[in-house]
């Protein structure tokens, strides 16, 4: 287990999560692929700060999971009225203000 | 032994991801991605910060995961829906960006001492002194996005 795997894999969850956000139709997948990519981030500043022996990486990871939390009780709100207001959640759907 | 749960996490991590963008059933992958957050908390116990993967199993995986359950109950999951638009061209691009990252992963020097982090009492010393001020302004973002969603989804909205 070395510093260059452990970012490898990371990388590799952060691509298969943008290819989530890029591809999928529905918003809550979007919101959960983003999720992905933010935990493969998360994975990449771990293990950036194991090796270095920084325990503020470990700091920066928890408010980078307190400021997810809130982000996706936002986003899943903006669902929640798109699936009321527009009644769908497909974003090919949600195209009102495209110019 | 670390080596091999290293092997083992890489695994259930990449498959669990990969079922999260492929999933049909919007639910299956709510599912998958509890498995994603479940393996980075085991990565975190590997990576010597436990007070890290007890955090993350409470609140992320309990949290999150709740809060996507209910929204797609409310919201509606048709399978249909879930399907993927235009997949070759996001695959290019986030296999572009794979190979980028990895290369650059890859370059780094590979650090001799690993000294791992041993933090719990360590974490809880820093996050109330040095970090004492963002610590305080994260429960007022907390608080205003609790607000945020409650004024957003609301049913008696004048717009």
């Amino acid at each position: 287990m070395t510093l260059g795997n452990l970012l490898v894999v990371a990388a590799g969850v952060f691509a298969i999560g943008l290819f989530g956000v890029l591809a999928r139709r529905h918003a809550i997948g979007v919101l959960l692929s983003i999720e992905l990519m933010f935990n493969a981030v998360n994975l990449a500043i771990v293990a950036i700060a194991w090796s270095k022996g920084l325990i503020v990486g470990v700091v920066l990871v928890m408010f980078g999971i307190a400021i997810t939390v809130a982000e996706i009780a936002v986003g899943l709100a903006l669902v929640l009225l798109a699936s009321r207001v527009a009644k769908s959640v497909v974003l090919d759907d949600l195209s009102e203000l495209k110019g | 032994m670390s080596d091999l749960a290293f092997v083992a996490l890489s695994a259930v991590l990449l498959a669990a991801a990969t079922a999260v963008v492929t999933a049909k059933s919007l639910f299956r992958a709510t599912f998958a991605l509890s498995g994603v957050l479940v393996a980075t908390a085991g990565f975190y116990l590997l990576l010597t910060a436990p007070l890290l993967a007890a955090v993350q199993v409470l609140l992320y995986t309990g949290g999150v995961l709740t809060l996507v359950v209910f929204a797609l109950v409310v919201a509606g999951s048709n399978t249909e829906d879930a399907r993927w638009r235009k997949p070759v061209p996001a695959a290019l691009m986030s296999l572009a960006v794979f190979a980028a990252l990895a290369v650059s992963a890859r370059k780094l020097p590979e650090t001799p001492p690993l000294r791992g982090l041993q933090s719990g009492k360590d974490v809880g010393r820093l996050l109330f002194s040095d970090y004492l001020v963002p610590f305080e302004l994260l429960s007022v973002l907390l608080l205003g996005a609790v607000f945020g969603a409650l004024l957003i989804a609301r049913k008696d909205r004048s717009v």
